[in-house]
């Protein structure tokens, strides 16, 4: 029979409407304002005395709370009023010490049955949520010529070896290995040389170079430059590595959801949404940690030679107070390309590997070697902190710049260390985790500068999500009201299908985690203009084939089937516009571009499925002799 | 087929005013892309960097004073809005940091109004970021329009393609023109409105293509210019309905979605009356002027489909 829906048709598109309600729902519960308390540093915990403390001076200055939340890392205290979320951080760091991180955040309030199902609210963009946006660029150029630096005194010590004579051999401006040779013959033989020795110091694959052999005025020459690929590898390792650094500091900040992303080829974004302290911000990001490997002092050194540090890790302190290190430093962090935790092959127990370069390795081999065997490394974990509060908590006129030295690391040398090695005897994963990040958050990879910097009030969003809003109540009414004047019956189909297609897209946009900027909602607006059409195109269809004489039911049924492959067609190559800008787009164009693409598709759905199902139960299966349309 | 040939008689003759049409758009385009020339686009600090300055006054601002006194002050590109709250004003300038910049502006500002007022922050968007995304736009672009175009050929013929194009770049170069003779501001949320402009242009294009296919297939009689007029009155109903719903929208956008985006909104009135516009004239024009015939469309496999429907 025509236009009837067998039952599980209409039971998946009540489904599918039950589910994308739902699912949307999570966006109907506001954010509670809310203030989050973390410990500088991991191995701080929170405890009730804490919690008790920032409660009460809460309470001395007339600032409303509810719903505290006491974890092992942070403490939550919610507000009732957001106007008092900057008076509620300054009175809390206020009473806690420097070593704590208070931040300004937004609490979910999404209840616990809709989290369980991994549904919570759509994230704000800045341009709605307020916070500021660094975009920061990597210094790549000088990896490369780095990298090769220490290349050419091995190559030199591996020919005078094999006794190949060489003129020079050296790195040029441009990262190239030039090696010079008297005849033709010897710069053959130190060719193989230079692959052998390459392939070993790369640790992979030899064809990651070129070579190139000329001969100029008399000379022979041997070129060797990394592939274009193999520099691009190390520059994606060089903002990767950068990437983690970054977040590492950024999570100090104790921001509710910040955004670290790479944008293009060396350039990083950082987004914080909520921080109006741009200064604070730039300061921990642009923060210049560092380490320093230097070996414990001899007890009977002289003092000028030797210093007292102390360790990060407060038990540790209270236990030792303190060790002394010689002043001279073996390697800094720039030396450290890599730190990761992991567990012995044999021993099963947690361990830090620690890679250097060629250049740190060589300087790590001497000073560890022979007689130093034996004896202590320590790491200094070394930060630039601005102070405003003295020893004893009180506050201090102006903020000061210190330096901060602290132990992270005091190991016995088993061996002497090459550019591999480990540090093991640690106590616990938790701890190798923790000394890795540290070594890799001292350990940039490459020096970066602000590109760009800017500020977005939080009223100005709260402005445009009012505007916002009533402007889409407002479009989205004025088209209900012309579809129901101008189609009647099939208008309130087409409605239905308009709302359904709205809370689907919401929905879907909720769980894919995606975030709702200014252009997004230019988006969806577009969508609720452009999701009518669908409906026209069915709508005029039909009125032509019921103009044409078919009976209302054969209309109905045509006027459907035969709008599809226009709606399809249509559709279809708006979506690959979509996609292609999501690919090439950054920031508000892939906004822009994902809800497009969503609204597309779900228009696609609502329109044809949704709107044929309200028909089909109106009309379906029953003589009808004229069509309300 | 005597149905299809009563609707024939009252179609209305489009392609009659089609040399008309191509003057029109060709005037359009002329003056369009010679003020992208000459004015270019004035681009909003999200492009070319600039100054931001965020000030507070102690009354409520009066922001037509505030502007022409900046003017006076050589600060004549700058855009004044409110920022959150009628005393809270955002100034923005692509005038770069410089000595005494600042001072300056603070010195118009506090010409402006009888109470008092601070600069509560004044600072620098660095404007690289315009041109990494203009180039990588531009390239996307074109790859975009290549896939387009390769898909319409696919599902169409290859003239339908290069008319579906050929009013995409219609539109696009109308609306930026439009923006550029008027100087208004070309920031990000107005990019965005341009690719909408795209969205929007192909799928008004593709559907008018779609019927003129269709009747190519369907009606045995008929010139070229008749075919296509019948196809354009089929559709006429339904541009015209999608045109004023999504009109609507755009409408109570400009008019209640507050400064931010009026510039969009602006764009997409534009677009969306040029699209619509375009897919009548451009698209169809331009089938023509290709010589598009009944042979371009003759479906080898399914030729006698068509018939099975007929009653």
């Amino acid at each position: 029979m025509l236009n009837r829906y067998p039952l599980w048709k209409y039971l998946l598109v009540v489904a599918i409407l039950v589910l994308s309600l739902v699912y949307s729902a999570a966006n109907l519960y506001a954010p509670d304002p809310a203030i989050q308390i973390s410990g500088a540093s991991s191995a701080l915990e929170m405890n009730t005395l804490t919690l008790g403390k920032v409660t009460k001076a809460l309470k001395a200055n007339d600032i409303e709370y509810f719903g505290e939340t006491l974890t092992n890392k942070s403490i939550l205290v919610r507000l009732r009023d957001k106007d008092q979320q900057l008076a509620a951080k300054e009175t809390i760091k206020g009473v806690l010490r420097d070593n704590y991180v208070v931040a300004l955040n937004m609490a979910p309030t999404t209840p616990h049955w809709l989290r369980n199902i991994g549904a919570s609210p759509m994230k704000l963009g800045l341009d709605l949520s307020g916070g500021v946006h660094f975009l920061l660029e990597v210094n790549t150029d000088t990896v490369v010529s780095d990298r090769l630096k220490s290349i050419p005194a091995k190559l030199k010590e591996r020919l005078r070896g094999e006794n190949i004579r060489y003129r020079s051999v050296s790195v040029n401006q441009s990262g190239q290995i030039v090696g010079v040779f008297k005849t033709a013959e010897l710069r053959d033989k130190a060719s193989s040389v230079f692959r052998s020795e390459l392939s070993q110091a790369s640790h992979s694959l030899a064809a990651q170079y070129t070579y190139e052999r000329t001969e100029e005025m008399g000379n022979f020459y041997i070129r060797v430059r990394m592939t274009e690929e193999a520099i691009r590898e190390v520059e994606d390792y060089t903002v990767a590595q950068n990437l983690t650094t970054l977040r590492n500091r950024v999570n100090e900040l104790g921001v509710s959801e910040p955004i670290v992303q790479r944008q293009g080829r060396k350039r990083i974004v950082v987004e914080l949404p909520g921080v109006q302290d741009t200064a604070e911000a730039k300061r921990i990001i642009g923060k210049t940690a560092n380490l320093e490997f230097r070996l414990e002092a001899k007890p009977r050194a002289s003092s000028t030679s030797k210093e007292k540090f102390e360790y990060r890790d407060e038990d540790e302190q209270r236990a030792t107070g303190g060790a002394y290190l010689e002043r001279k430093v073996v390697i800094n962090g720039t030396n450290v390309s890599s730190a990761q935790a992991g567990f012995g092959p044999e021993s099963n127990l947690p361990e830090v590997n620690i890679s250097l370069d060629s250049e740190g390795g060589a300087k790590m081999h001497r000073n560890t070697r022979g007689s130093n065997v034996g004896r202590r490394l320590g790491v200094l974990f070394i930060e630039y902190k601005t102070r405003t509060q003295d020893k004893k908590g009180r506050p201090l006129e102006k903020p000061v710049q210190i330096i901060e030295k602290k132990i992270i690391s005091l190991a016995t040398i088993q061996s002497a260390l090459n550019a591999q090695f480990r540090i093991t005897g640690l106590n616990s994963p938790a701890e190798a985790s923790e000394l890795a990040l540290l070594l890799r958050a001292g350990a940039l990879a490459a020096p970066m500068t602000f590109v760009q910097e800017s500020t977005i009030g939080p009223s100005l969003g709260e402005e445009n999500i009012k505007l916002g809003v009533i402007s889409v109540q407002l479009g989205l009414a004025l088209v209900f009201i012309f579809m129901l004047l101008y189609y009647r019956v099939f208008g309130f189909a087409a409605n239905f299908a308009l709302v359904f297609n709205l809370v689907l897209l919401v929905a879907i946009m909720s769980l894919l985690g995606a975030t709702l900027t200014l252009p997004g909602i230019a988006g969806i607006v577009l969508t609720v203009g452009m999701a009518v059409d669908a409906n026209v195109l069915i709508f005029s269809r039909i009125k032509e084939e019921l103009k044409q004489g078919l009976s209302p039911q054969m209309a109905i049924d045509a006027g459907f089937n035969r709008a599809f492959t226009t709606i399809l067609d249509a559709n279809l190559t708006t979506l690959i516009v979509a996609v292609i800008l999501y690919g090439i787009g950054t920031g508000p164009v892939k906004g822009f571009a994902i809800t497009l693409a969503i609204g597309i598709l779900t228009s696609m759905f609502t329109a044809i499925w949704g709107t044929r199902a309200v028909v089909n139960l109106v009309y379906g299966g029953r003589s009808v002799q004229k069509l309300w349309i | 087929m005597s149905k299809h040939d009563s609707t024939v008689e009252k179609n209305i003759n489009f392609m009659g005013q089609r040399f008309i049409a191509m003057v029109f758009s060709g005037l359009l385009l002329i003056a369009s892309i010679g003020s992208l020339v000459v004015n270019g686009l004035q681009f909003g600090l999200d492009f070319t960097g600039g100054l931001q300055i965020e000030a507070e006054f102690a009354e409520k601002a009066d922001l037509e004073k505030v502007r022409t006194i900046l003017a006076e002050s050589g600060f004549a590109d700058a855009s004044i809005v409110y920022f959150g709250a009628e005393t809270e004003v955002m100034v923005r300038t692509q005038q770069e940091l410089k000595k005494g910049v600042k001072e300056k502006i603070l010195s118009a500002l506090e010409a402006s109004t009888d109470s008092g007022v601070t600069i509560k922050r004044i600072e620098f968007v660095g404007p690289q970021v315009g041109d990494e995304l203009r180039d990588q736009g531009g390239i996307g672009m074109l790859f975009a329009l290549a896939v387009v175009m390769a898909y319409v050929a696919l599902r169409f013929q290859f003239k339908f393609s290069v008319a579906a194009v050929a009013a995409l770049i219609h539109d696009v170069i109308i609306v930026l023109g439009i923006f550029s003779i008027f100087k208004f501001d070309f920031d990000l949320t107005v990019l965005a409105a341009v690719l909408a402009v795209i969205g929007y242009s192909l799928n008004d294009t593709i559907v008018v293509s779609d019927r003129i296919r269709e009747n190519f297939r369907k009606l045995r009689t008929g010139s070229a210019v008749e075919i296509i007029n019948t196809s354009l009155t089929q559709t006429l109903g339904r541009t015209l309905v999608t045109s004023l719903t999504t009109m609507l929208v755009l409408l109570a956008l400009f008019f209640v979605g507050g400064e931010l985006i009026h510039a969009f909104s602006i764009a997409l009135i534009i677009g969306i009356v040029v699209g619509t516009y375009s897919s009548i004239y451009v698209a169809a024009n331009v089938l023509l002027l290709m010589q598009i015939t009944k042979e371009d469309l003759i479906v080898p496999v399914k030729e006698g489909a068509e018939f099975d429907d007929l009653p």
